[in-house]
């Protein structure tokens, strides 16, 4: 039996993760989620800003990520509307502006915003994309009308109210990053922090999240969230409940299977090499 | 001069960036401002070689019927098709505007083609688990528990498993130790490892002493 487990077909453990993920959408079970110190540390950040504050957003991922980092982008983007923060949105990623547009589009929908949707040019601007990774990160700490001359729509970045008084990162009051790899939240520690002093906090994929610990550690970035977890953290200390907390229970089960199966995998590999060295 | 110049180039250029880095004054700020402007240009450029490189590379294959070149006319279509959309059907400057063809195309198949081919990865790293995660060894045993406790403490089933003890010792708590300090004690020293490097191949970069990246000629 043992030896036929350890030969499992590939597709039957694809069916259990298949199930595993699309059950739990169906189901209404809340969970407890945890909010860890790192995650905390965003939200006491965002909570010391004043009414008007400046808050850029970088978008830094494309769809590929977005169920991990979406969440946190929506989340925060509420949070500063209500709040009556001013969010400058901009993209090292070709698709990160994109992917903005679509959070401030389901921002609008939403019916606590459908009253009092954001305004273009009044609660936020999106300066596009800008190629050039980490320079452009560099250029922004000297001079971001500089660096991005003209916001997405082709508007001078001069004449954009939310950008008046805005030089370098000096004028900004505090950066959230959305990273997926590179350039990405690294890059915002070593140029954006380190160089020109700016506050960072940032949310990563889960994958990335573990090589940013040690910037969270050394105190050059104030707060980060990883992965799915950290967007359902974000929700739950925001107080905006949205897909972060909702797919948190298809990981919880995708999770479960993936240990139930390295548990089955190690019992048989166990029971089947005392059969061989016999 | 064909190796001499690239080398002065690089020596100048390198030079100015640690120069004001230290002393972010007269000139040495002003040099740096137009290095990076000269380098952000260069790499608007890059895209422009990257998409004909990739057009040339797919024709190719075209012409060649090399193996999967059904795969190049693809590309090849479907780079067309969004660029025509883009930049003669969806508004001018506004293209990336909620309801323009190239919103549709990003939202509706770009979107869930990328997100597809990335979910895929979920299936394969819960059948690789199963065949490559055993305790053959000490190291492969210590592994297993890691990615055991923090798989369970990342998601709420694991507080919930061990709801019974105190907060503070709770699998999310467990979690969060083994991410905070063993985890962060390997990062660091492969950050700083990976630093050092940089900083030894920048330095033989500037300095001339490695010159691989002139070519053989």
């Amino acid at each position: 039996m043992f030896e036929k487990l350890l030969r499992i077909d590939r597709r039957i453990i694809f069916l259990f993760v298949l199930i595993a993920l699309i059950v739990p959408l169906f189901l209404n079970i809340s969970q407890h989620i945890a909010i860890s110190p790192e995650v905390r540390d965003i939200y006491d950040s965002l909570r010391k800003l004043q009414p008007g504050s400046r808050v850029l957003l970088a978008f830094d991922y494309d769809p590929p990520s977005a169920p991990e980092l979406q969440p946190m982008a929506v989340a925060v983007m509420k949070y500063c509307f209500k709040h009556n923060l001013k969010v400058i949105i901009m993209g090292l990623w070709p698709q990160g502006p994109l992917q903005a547009n679509l959070a401030i589009e389901s921002i609008k929908r939403d019916k606590e915003f459908k009253d009092n949707p954001p305004i273009y040019d009044k609660d936020y601007v999106n300066l596009g994309y800008m190629t050039g990774n980490e320079l452009v990160i560099q250029g922004m700490g000297t001079d971001i009308q500089r660096t991005f001359p003209r916001d997405y729509l082709g508007n001078p970045t001069s004449s954009l109210s939310v950008m008046k008084g805005i030089t370098n990162f000096s004028n900004i009051d505090f950066i959230f990053n959305l990273s997926a790899g590179y350039p990405g939240t690294v890059e915002w520690v070593l140029f954006a922090v380190d160089r020109f002093h700016a506050k960072l906090s940032a949310g990563n994929t889960a994958v990335q999240a573990p090589q940013v610990y040690p910037y969270v550690h050394s105190g050059q970035l104030s707060g980060l969230a990883g992965g799915l977890k950290g967007a359902a953290e974000l929700e739950k200390l925001l107080g905006f409940y949205g897909k972060g907390t909702k797919f948190m229970l298809s990981q919880s089960f995708a999770h479960i299977v993936v240990i139930f199966f390295i548990i089955v995998g190690n019992v048989a590999y166990f029971a089947t090499r005392g059969k061989k060295k016999k | 001069m064909r190796r001499e110049i690239p080398l002065i180039i690089t020596g100048v250029v390198g030079f100015t960036y640690i120069i004001q880095f230290f002393i972010p004054h007269w000139p040495f700020n002003i040099m740096e401002h137009m290095l990076t402007d000269w380098m952000l240009i260069i790499f608007a450029f890059a895209i422009w070689l990257g998409v004909l490189n990739l057009m040339k590379v797919s024709l190719d294959r075209i012409s060649k019927r090399t193996k999967d070149w059904p795969y190049a006319l693809v590309t090849i279509l479907g780079f067309l098709f969004i660029v025509i959309a883009g930049f003669f059907f969806s508004g001018g400057r506004r293209f990336l505007d909620p309801g323009t063809p190239f919103d549709y195309i990003y939202q509706f198949i770009y979107t869930p083609l990328s997100a597809t081919m990335f979910a895929m990865l979920a299936f394969y790293v819960a059948s690789a688990s199963y065949r490559a995660f055993r305790a053959r060894t000490k190291e492969a045993t210590l592994l297993l528990l890691a990615a055991f406790f923090v798989m369970l403490g990342r998601v709420p089933v694991g507080d919930a498993m061990t709801s019974f003890l105190p907060e503070s010792v709770r699998l999310s708590k467990f979690a969060d130790w083994i991410m905070n300090y063993p985890q962060t004690a390997g990062q660091r020293a492969i950050m700083i490892g990976i630093a050092l490097g940089i900083v030894s191949t920048s330095l033989r970069l500037i300095l001339g002493i490695e010159r691989s990246h002139l070519g053989s000629d």
